[in-house]
């Protein structure tokens, strides 16, 4: 089975029937670019109880063992469901429009720490290396 | 000699999948089919196979499971009919698609509506382009052997496409026939070990099944699948025909040629409905005509060029179909025999007679009708639609309803034809008291096929 990505192969040299020789490439298909609404995190308010890693459908939600860091922008559609399923008395996620966002922190940006939240963690959180 | 035994169709299907012992079956029950799956679960039960048996809710779910089992390495099969069938549509394409050498056994039935559990072809006409092998058997022996051999086909690996082996319900599948069986260690022999190409329980080589293609690459994998099926799939049928029948003594071939060679009327017919025909013949040739058949086995791949020169020599050729494709110039297997005539130098006269839907009967005296018929053809004409159904004549109490009247040419005595010559009748299906036999449904009367443009004549150019 011949797997060459850097041109397209014809049909004589394709694996069989779709077939990828390798597992979990998926993750190379960068779909953060199909956002158009960007969640925010809130560190103050966040719980880390993880509801809204449990139900994200593109696992974008980041821990470090027990803790929330943030968000996979390379991977994150903008679904909204982790704001939608963040505790209604806690709410420390907000769905903004991805331009703002964009505008206001850049390709990157998301949570911003405060000394509370970055004392419980045993120092400022870091984001997420893409 | 193997041992002789009297089984029924699904017996024999049983007894064909014990001997395979595939790794896994997932099954849903379905009229004619439920004795296989039914018997084999016994086996099952008894600890007399090693199968992983997924009783599942439909049969939509069966074949998924067949679909992920098959991935997942494992050798495969199951059976269905109709509406089963029918309901594993979408997942058809799919098996097909993934390249998973399953082997299903369809027993053929009648799509609803009107809901009826005998036999026709619509079932699985109705997936003849999902990608899939379909071979037709005439007997119980026949169906016994093509599972056996389906299972070699499909995982050959200029193949691997799934198979699907077809037996005509309740007239094969629920009748007792005496048959000869292969020992255990033959068939285990025969259809040898099975080594999947790919595996989701590899570990050591992770894959991924079922991908999406963009508009870059679709067309690519289904070139793939046509080299499977039209380049290599007839090849590969002839060769484990042949050597089963090194195996077993009987060998077996894209299709059975009876008294063809020097035959000027032919009939060509799939399954059971052929034994008919094959003794029509015998009666004819005693008298003289020179008529002779063809049992079309391997329906899918289509051998068109081995078709071409079978029956290339004959003046006309009937085509019966046991099922409808409504909307076209014949049913479906009139289109591709026509099509594989059609570039021919010389050719037969090709006509097209629908048959034995819902499980109407087909007798020899009927194949005989078909031939006295096929003789008063000239040798061309325009091929139309009008009357191309053929209804047979009631045996017994069994054909309360609807018998011909056969449209035999001449106008004389037609009980559906108010009044002479009138034009463009259309179909009716009368239903008469309890005791008094309606006539069969029929087409369009005479002095619609004229073509348009052509002035009204009192015999349509096609003389039917």
């Amino acid at each position: 089975m011949g797997w060459d990505e850097a041109r397209k192969m014809g049909w004589q040299e394709l694996p069989l029937g779709g077939l990828i020789p390798v597992a979990g490439n998926t993750e190379k298909y960068q779909t953060g670019g199909w956002r158009t609404f960007r969640p925010m995190l809130d560190l103050a308010k966040c719980t880390d109880c993880a509801i809204c890693w449990y139900y994200c459908p593109d696992s974008a939600v980041v821990f470090e063992g027990q803790l929330m860091l943030g968000f996979n922008l390379a991977h994150c559609k903008g679904c909204g469901v982790c704001a939608a399923v963040c505790p209604t008395r806690v709410v420390a996620i907000t769905m903004i429009e991805e331009g703002d966002a964009e505008r206001q922190y850049g390709a990157e940006g998301r949570v911003t720490p405060d000394a509370k939240t970055a004392a419980k963690a045993g120092g400022p959180r870091k984001p997420p290396a893409e | 000699m193997g041992m002789i035994v009297a089984y029924t169709g699904n017996q024999a299907l049983a007894e064909a999948m014990r001997q395979i012992d595939p790794d896994v079956c997932a099954a849903y029950p379905i009229t004619p089919s439920t004795q296989v799956m039914e018997t084999f679960s016994e086996y099952v039960a008894d600890g007399k196979v090693h199968t992983e048996l997924i009783p599942v809710e439909s049969e939509h779910s069966a074949l998924s499971a067949c679909v992920g089992a098959a991935a997942a390495g494992a050798r495969v099969t199951t059976a269905t009919s109709s509406q089963g069938l029918a309901l594993m549509h979408e997942i058809l394409y799919i098996a097909a698609s993934l390249r998973l050498p399953i082997v299903l056994a369809n027993v053929n039935r009648a799509l609803s509506g009107p809901i009826n559990i005998h036999v026709d072809h619509s079932d699985s006409m109705g997936s003849r382009d999902a990608g899939w092998i379909q071979l037709y058997s005439e007997n119980a022996q026949e169906a016994y052997d093509n599972l056996i051999q389906a299972v070699r086909i499909a995982e050959h690996p200029a193949v691997l496409t799934p198979v699907m082996v077809c037996l005509d319900g309740f007239t094969v599948s629920h009748s007792i026939q005496r048959m000869e069986l292969l020992a255990d260690a033959e068939v285990r022999g025969f259809v040898g070990h099975y080594a999947p190409r790919a595996s989701l329980l590899d570990l050591e080589r992770p894959v991924t099944f079922g991908a999406l293609d963009l508009q870059d690459y679709y067309i690519e994998h289904k070139r793939q699948q046509r080299e499977a099926l039209d380049g290599h799939a007839l090849r590969v049928i002839r060769e484990v025909g042949s050597d089963f029948g090194t195996v077993a003594g009987r060998p077996y071939d894209l299709f059975e040629s009876y008294r063809l060679v020097d035959a000027e009327l032919g009939i060509l017919i799939m399954s059971s409905a052929s034994g008919s025909v094959k003794e029509a013949v015998d009666h004819l040739r005693e008298r003289g005509v020179k008529a002779g058949a063809l049992r079309l086995r391997a329906f899918r791949p289509f051998p068109a060029r081995e078709i071409a020169q079978a029956v290339g020599v004959l003046r006309v050729l009937a085509v019966l179909d046991r099922a409808e494709a409504f909307g076209t110039p014949g049913g479906p297997l009139f289109a591709d025999v026509r099509t594989a005539l059609f570039d021919l130098p010389t050719r037969p006269r090709v006509v097209n007679y629908i048959f034995g839907l819902g499980g109407r009967d087909f007798l020899p005296e009927d194949a005989e009708g078909v031939f006295a018929r096929l003789a008063t053809l000239p040798d061309a004409g325009p091929w139309c639609r009008c009357a191309n159904i053929w209804a047979s004549a009631p045996r017994g109490e069994t054909q309360r309803r609807g018998h011909g009247n056969h449209n035999r040419g001449g106008r004389a005595r037609d009980p559906l034809v108010r009044s002479e010559g009138a034009v463009g009748q259309a179909a009716e299906h009368e239903t008469g008291p309890p005791g008094r036999r309606p006539p069969a449904v029929r087409w369009v009367q005479r002095g619609d096929c004229r073509a348009p443009g052509l002035a009204r004549q009192p015999v349509p150019p096609c003389g039917h």
